[in-house]
């Protein structure tokens, strides 16, 4: 009965021998292949570093006037406008203004490149169900597996720095958009892309006429997801060197700061709520003809 | 003999995953239940042999699961067929290449679908221009084009209003605009009217006629429904289970009946709008001074018999008596003929 006593388990050496032989595999691919992984990303960094500067070099009241000029843009209400200028003001009274800048700068490159990466992957997901198979599994792993344990990898490669947590956020952060992308072409009227059919569309005027338009409100919700969910990984962001409202949140914890901690905590729920409100705002704005007003 | 704009040849359609091999069976004389039954597979078209006549409006009818909407979509192969042919101008379109389907697609069939397939986020006019901008026509002639057929739709000054604005009628409406407008010979018309309420659809069916009297295109149109059928086709063809069960002029189909199905079918019509005192005459002529052109419906005849005090009339064409028709024939013509009794008529 000894097989119902201990789990057959691989022997404590051999499973040593297994863990070390992965790990010195990655040290020695890393080592081999890390400086040229770096280089490719370089213009990365110096584009995020110089947007970051970009940020903090502008005046303040000028860069309020942009924020509360996007957030009209998106938005059209008074009422997002007044509530971006309050917010910003406040972060600024209180002394954050510098870390929420390098925060909104990480956000705003994370978020570009999960619609750049995400939209176009969601695309080509739903032209086919073996893709689809294929990188469901994938895009779940992205965001249930815990962030520190792809936090290795990357740190491994490349070290401490704006561009693995940039990687870090975006690995997180783009499983919705390319989620969303999918499932609202696949949603797309089969009556409507029967016409198209039936007027000769090729697939590219298909898919910019019809699939891409009719797609957008579920398109953009995913925007809006990705935005939140690279905002919640800018505290774990910033343990791998990431400037931002996480470095002063991360301080709070390990010396029991409260102030300090709610402080940078309210400032990234605020900017939270001015991202969501605005892009929510925007993509409702998008679909308006949708409602009639004929009662149809 | 007019000549055939599009003919449809030993056409087959079945569902399932061996398709081809089922074909062979149903030459062999298995019916739609008995291949589902043996084989799991859905027979969709039974060799259906339809020659579409130019410049007229043929009507393809059927209940629903007859396969009428499967039959449409093979002509502009939105559908492959399982087996046969369809030629238009002589020119096989299941031999196309994608890109000379395009191109046909483009230039020489439009088709106007039963829930309208609008795009909701485009303008009327934007949506009238779709099939131009397919085709590459250029803004201004675009422009210019999709307003005439708005204008004759009748939808001037809803021109930026969106779909979801404008009532179903006017939907459809845009929908035929759109479809008119990249001048295609061939327009398919997929129960084009089904949806809407019985007022809008003979409105519809009015604007139809109308345009079609002056444009003259070779209109194919699906539809259950049979007095839509009888008002506006050239030809009827009737499909059931996926096979051609009859095909013919409205006179004819409602005269001469091919089976019960068909007889359940033209029950409830109203006959006197349909046959005209050609499809009653008799030998002969009469000297009550009263005369009817050939193609006068009953409807309007009897009553003018009746005003006349006469109980017979002359039939006339291009001027010349040709019979004559009696109050007796035409109540003859407008009675419902006999079902034959005991034999049960399904439908699926």
């Amino acid at each position: 009965m000894e097989l119902f006593d201990d789990f057959p388990s691989l022997g404590r050496t051999d499973l040593r021998d297994l863990k070390k032989g992965i790990d010195f595999a990655f040290r020695d691919f890393s080592r081999e292949n890390g400086e040229a992984i770096e280089n490719f990303f370089d213009p990365l960094m110096h584009f995020m570093v110089w947007f970051e500067k970009l940020l903090l070099a502008t005046p303040w009241p000028i860069m309020i006037l942009v924020f509360a000029a996007l957030a009209w843009l998106g938005a059209r209400s008074i009422w997002v406008v007044v509530g971006t200028v309050a917010s910003f003001l406040t972060i600024g009274f209180f002394g954050m203004w510098e870390d929420t800048m390098a925060t909104v700068a990480i956000i705003s490159v994370a978020t570009f490149l999960c619609i750049g990466f995400g939209i176009p992957l969601g695309i080509i997901m739903s032209r086919s169900n073996r893709m689809q198979a294929v990188v469901t599994p994938v895009l779940d792993i992205m965001q249930t597996i815990p962030s520190f344990v792809y936090l290795i990898p990357v740190v491994m490669l490349l070290g401490i720095g704006k561009v693995p947590g940039l990687i870090a956020v975006c690995i997180y952060a783009i499983p919705p958009i390319v989620r969303l992308t999918n499932l609202g072409i696949r949603l797309v009227d089969k009556e409507v892309l029967e016409a198209a059919e039936a007027f000769g569309s090729s697939y590219r005027q298909k898919l910019l006429d019809v699939q891409i338009p009719l797609a957008l409100p579920n398109i953009f919700a995913g925007v809006n997801q990705t935005i939140m969910m690279a905002l919640a990984m800018v505290v774990i962001a910033s343990m791998i060197g990431v400037k931002g409202l996480g470095v002063p949140v991360l301080r709070a914890v390990s010396n029991q700061y409260l102030a300090l901690g709610l402080m940078n905590g309210l400032a990234i729920v605020a900017l939270a709520v001015i991202f969501d409100r605005v892009s929510q705002e925007y993509g409702k704005r998008l679909q308006k003809h949708r409602q009639g007003g004929h009662g149809a | 003999m007019p000549d055939i704009k599009v003919s449809i040849k030993n056409l087959y359609k079945i569902f399932g995953p061996n398709s081809e091999s089922m074909v062979q069976k149903v030459e062999e004389g298995a019916t739609k239940a008995s291949l589902q039954a043996d084989h799991k597979h859905v027979l969709g078209l039974n060799n259906v042999n339809i020659d579409i006549p130019a410049r007229r409006i043929q009507v393809i009818m059927g209940l629903s699961g007859s396969g009428k909407s499967t039959l449409i979509r093979h002509l502009n192969r939105l559908i492959e067929p399982t087996a046969g042919q369809v030629l238009v101008d002589g020119e096989d379109v299941l031999a196309m290449s994608d890109q000379e389907l395009r191109e046909f697609r483009r230039n020489k069939m439009s088709m106007v679908f039963q829930k309208f397939a609008l795009l909701p986020h485009r303008t009327v006019i934007d949506n009238v221009s779709y099939g131009l901008k397919i085709k590459g026509v250029d803004k201004a002639e675009m422009r210019e084009r999709s307003q005439k057929w708005i204008d004759r739709v009748g939808l001037s000054g809803f021109e930026d209003n969106y779909p979801a604005q404008l009532s179903g009628g006017m939907q459809q409406r845009v929908g035929l605009a759109r479809a008119l407008a990249t001048d295609a010979e061939i327009l398919l018309m997929d129960e084009a009217f089904s949806a809407l309420d019985p007022l809008i659809r003979n409105d519809m069916q009015d604007i139809l006629l109308d345009l079609q009297e002056e444009l003259h295109k070779t209109i194919i149109f699906i539809t259950h429904d049979l007095d839509e059928a009888l008002n506006i086709g050239d030809n009827i063809a009737i499909l059931r289970d996926g096979a051609v069960i009859q095909q013919g002029s409205p006179q004819e189909i409602v005269l001469d009946p091919a089976d019960d199905y068909v007889r359940d079918f033209i029950k409830d019509i109203n006959r006197a709008r349909v046959l005209d005192v050609k499809s009653v005459m008799e030998p002969g002529s009469s000297d009550t001074g009263l005369s009817f052109t050939a193609d006068t419906i009953l409807e309007l005849a009897m009553p003018a018999m009746s005003n006349a005090d006469v109980t017979s009339a002359n039939v006339t064409h291009d001027g010349e008596v040709i019979g004559m028709v009696t109050l007796a024939d035409m109540i003859g013509g407008i009675a419902r003929p006999e079902s034959h009794e005991g034999e049960q008529v399904t439908y699926r």
